[in-house]
């Protein structure tokens, strides 16, 4: 999975991101942007998940499904590649 | 401490999505129905599950009464069988003082059974059988007639069982809504009302006791009824002219709005359907204006069914799992679908989270279990993120549900009762497979395998 | 007691107010002009723009708005719409409100108890006369009542557009926005489909009355009388027809007619009156708008500030007349760019609100 297209884009703490490279622009939350930017910074995805569980109170179970929905997302809009 | 957690999410900017609320809150949760928390009931009574609130019901009949009155005296109710015809239900309108509004033998015989007498049965519909028939004249119930054929037929049993029957003629007109309900009735403006009470007249058969109309479903309109009354009392006024009889009550049928919002309205409901103030002033003003009205203070019937019990009907169901939609919308899969809430088809239902959520809102999509592509609960609404056993309370659904349901692939779930009290009571148990399958017959040659 | 008339000066008024609809370019909306008309009657208290899109383009005007705050659509229902509300009361009050866009304004009414508990006043007509004056009640009001209106039909089903009997062209109506001139049913179908889809039922089908169209913007006092009117001729006319120019007219007839209309339907607020004047010398009433249209400046301009008007009378305040407007003024509508950074467009978009000047 290549994520260096993370690494272009501009993220404010509020959510809002802006891709200069295609113009585009995206509204994120905050668990969205926390696992962008460490995705940016090439931490993998399994470190990822263990940093979003040590750091928010939601179980196992319920963040690997929303986890698994977003990276879809993210490889829907073209910001990662499989 | 941890922080508190909301599912990732990411939306692409356009022209045309850009209303969105952060973090803020739009959707309130609701985690209790009349102090009864959901979550109790989920445990005790399994999932999906329907709740009717009896003082909701009994509260909205007392004011449609009281508003009425406020404009005309002399109102009566009738209860419209087929909106929801469980059998405590119909009980607490009847212990109301409603009479019973039924359209076919099935209706007529349930309110027989609970203890309504056939002269306070008033017998609408276009499709009563003979059979029906003769018994509803045995019985003296007040026969509400559709078409020529049904006035002959009940000519012809008058004749045989020699007795009089008790009826009324149904009468369809022009209140400058749209559709115009012409299929049902004998219509206004070209006369044929007037010609088939004539008719009927001059049989000598049966008693003409009332005018009866129904102008439509979900009237957003309240003047219509103004229209409706105001015709129908000039009718009343020409029959006692030419006649000398006098309508003893002038029935305006039902479809006040509920709160609920129809697929095809932009305005959601509470903007929309009028009050009952407002349905009560229009009629209040033909019946005011009528000189038949001052002479003979005829009755007032309505038989509006929606109005008083949609809003006391919750339907509870359960997250039985999510998915991404490619338009970017999540879609959410309920354990309850179109076969449990019918009234999905018609109206936006107002889906609520049953706790609270600190997450974002994203446009969701409701599907029911059904293996149907349009068995849609509600089409994309902004939601908080839902995981897998999440309550949501689907409102108003205390109309049409429990009487258009459907038996499609699933057992129908338990029906509660909030009571006045506060006490929960279980109206209807879940169905199991012998209640799907017990009249079935298997011919001898297919009962081995 | 008789007064001079005078044009309201607001600029002694120390309180809040907010107004909708911040969209200008090719379809604009009311509120930027209704801004700039209480500015230039001297207000120097806040202003909150409230939107619905964070590319109104409103948002984004130097020394327009004060504050922005999304709101829910109208369709998302009370419940979103109070909640939003209290939110934004509780970061800002608000004194008076002006809502610009037609689908709103039912919702302004309806809660206007509850908005008065939050403290937040308005200036709007009745239910019932706001109902009167919806585009399917029009051609059954006012007729009986000596107010021409254009042969009006209500369809719910395709099947009344295939079977009408009326003669094309023939105007084809949403019942809050849109109106196409169907040149045949083929084309009457088309547009049924697509106003449908957006404003659902039933839609309108109104017949063509040929001659000048004029254009009135009217605040009603509420008891049958007028405060101010400005009517128009539109001048320049885009091909989605939405007036880009147009010059005050001076014509007692369409006065008269328009004085008639108000009269009878004890208007109280702001209106835009869409009246044609048939090549037969008749005049028909063909929409009455419940707000105040986007060129709305014309009437400041003209020596008329009813958004001011509106502001006072929502307060309670009694009124000198307005001025007469003065005929010939010309309004013309001129666009442009505005340069900002993204991140402008960030804060509202993720955040849903933007405070452009501090307290």
């Amino acid at each position: 999975m290549d994520f260096s297209r993370l690494q272009n884009l501009a993220m404010n703490d509020n959510g809002f991101i802006f891709d200069p490279n295609s113009g585009y622009s995206y509204t994120s939350n905050e668990t969205g942007i926390y696992i962008m930017k460490l995705l940016s910074q090439g931490i993998d995805k399994e470190t990822v998940r263990e940093k979003v569980l040590a750091e928010y109170e939601v179980s196992e179970d319920n963040f690997n499904s929303d986890f698994e929905h977003y990276m879809l997302m993210l490889e829907a809009l073209g910001l990662v590649e499989f | 401490m941890k922080k508190a957690y909301m599912a990732p999410n990411i939306e692409r900017n356009s022209a045309g999505n850009m209303n969105k609320y952060g973090a803020k809150s739009v959707v309130r949760h609701q985690d209790n129905i009349e102090g009864v928390p959901i979550n109790d009931l989920v445990k005790e009574y399994g999932s999906p599950l329907i709740v009717l609130s009896e003082a909701q019901m009994r509260k909205r009949y007392r004011r449609l009464q009281d508003v009425m009155q406020m404009h005309y005296p002399k109102v009566e109710l009738a209860w419209s069988y087929k909106t929801n015809y469980l059998a405590a239900v119909c009980s607490i309108f009847h212990q109301e003082g409603a009479r019973a509004e039924v359209v076919s033998r099935m209706e007529y015989e349930m309110a027989r059974k609970l203890g309504i007498e056939g002269k306070d049965i008033i017998f609408n519909g276009p499709g009563k059988s003979a059979e029906a028939l003769r018994i509803a004249i045995e019985e003296d119930a007040l026969i509400h007639i559709d078409h020529l054929d049904e006035l002959y037929l009940i000519e012809k049993l008058a004749k045989e069982l020699d007795t009089i029957p008790q009826v009324a003629i149904r009468v369809n007109m022009d209140t400058g809504i749209s559709p115009q309900w012409s299929r049902f009735g004998f219509n206004y403006e070209n006369g044929e009302a007037y010609r088939t009470i004539q008719r009927l007249l001059s049989g000598k058969a049966m008693n003409l006791r009332g005018l009866h109309t129904h102008i439509g479903t979900f009237i957003l309109d309240a003047n219509a009824y103004y229209w409706a009354a105001k015709a129908l009392l000039e009718l009343a006024s020409r029959i006692q002219q030419d006649h000398g009889i006098v309508m003893e009550y002038i029935d305006l049928g039902g479809g006040f709005a509920s709160q609920n919002t129809l697929h095809s309205q932009y305005t959601p409901g509470e903007f929309a359907s009028p009050s009952f103030d407002q349905y009560a002033e229009a009629i209040g003003n033909a019946f005011n204006e009528s000189q038949f009205v001052r002479e003979n203070l005829p009755t007032l019937v309505l038989e509006t069914g929606r109005a008083l019990v949609d809003e006391a009907g919750y339907l509870i169901s359960s997250v039985l799992g999510k998915k991404n939609l490619p338009t970017g919308e999540r879609a959410v899969i309920l354990d309850a679908g179109v076969n449990t809430a019918i009234t999905a088809w018609w109206y936006k239902l107002k889906v609520n989270p049953t706790r609270s959520f600190p997450g974002a809102y994203q446009n969701t999509i409701f599907y029911g279990p059904l293996c149907m592509n349009i068995d849609i609960i509600r089409p994309a609404v902004p939601f908080p993120d839902l995981h897998f056993g999440d309550k949501v309370l689907i409102t108003p659904a205390g109309a049409y549900n429990n009487t258009q349901w459907m038996q499609f692939i699933e057992y129908r779930p338990r029906i509660l009762l909030i009571c006045e009290t506060g006490q929960v009571e279980l109206i209807r148990e879940k169905e199991t497979l012998q209640d799907v399958n017990a009249r079935e017959r298997i011919p001898e040659h297919l009962r081995t395998l | 007691m008789h007064r001079s008339p005078q044009n309201p000066d607001l600029s002694a008024l120390d309180i809040t107010i907010a107004v909708t609809g911040l969209k200008t370019g090719d379809n604009p909306q009311p509120g930027v002009p209704v801004i700039r008309s209480i500015r230039a009657a001297g207000f120097k208290g806040r202003i909150i723009g409230l939107v619905y899109d964070s590319m109104e383009s409103g948002i984004y005007l130097d020394d327009l708005v004060d504050e922005v705050y999304q709101m829910p659509y109208p369709s998302a229902g009370a419940e979103a719409f109070l909640t939003r509300m209290e939110y934004i009361v509780a970061k800002s009050k608000i004194d008076v409100i002006i809502p610009t866009l037609d689908a709103e304004v039912i919702l302004y009414i309806r809660l206007q108890d509850e908005l008065r508990k939050l403290g937040i006043h308005s200036y709007l007509p009745t239910e019932e006369c706001f109902l009167l004056r919806d585009k399917t009640k029009l051609a059954t009001y006012f007729p009986p009542r000596g107010i021409l209106v254009p042969d009006t039909a209500l369809v719910s089903e395709i099947s009344q557009i295939i079977s009408s009997k009326e003669q094309y062209p023939m105007m084809i109506k949403g019942r809050y926005y849109e109106a196409y001139k169907a040149n045949n049913v083929e084309e009457g179908l088309k547009y049924f489909y697509e106003i449908e889809s957006r404003w659902g039922l039933p839609i309108i089908l109104q017949k063509m009355i040929p001659g000048d169209e004029y254009n009135i913007v009217i605040v009603g006092d509420g008891e049958g009388g007028i405060l101010g009117m400005v009517p128009q001729k539109k001048l320049v006319i885009t091909d989605k027809g939405k007036g880009f120019g147009g010059v005050v007219v001076k014509n007692q007839q369409l006065e008269e007619f328009a004085t008639k209309v108000i009269a009878l339907l004890k208007w109280r607020g702001p209106c835009e009156l869409e009246v044609m004047r048939g090549y037969d010398r008749q005049y028909y009433l063909i929409e009455i708008n419940p707000r105040f249209p986007a060129w709305v400046r014309l009437a400041e301009g003209s020596g008329q500030n009813q958004p001011a008007a509106v502001v006072l009378k929502a307060l309670g305040q009694d009124l000198a007349p307005l001025p007469q407007c003065k005929s010939g003024t010309l309004f013309i509508r001129h666009a442009e760019d505005i340069i900002t950074d993204i991140s402008l467009m960030g804060e509202i978009s993720a955040k849903s609100e933007l405070m452009k000047k501090e307290k």
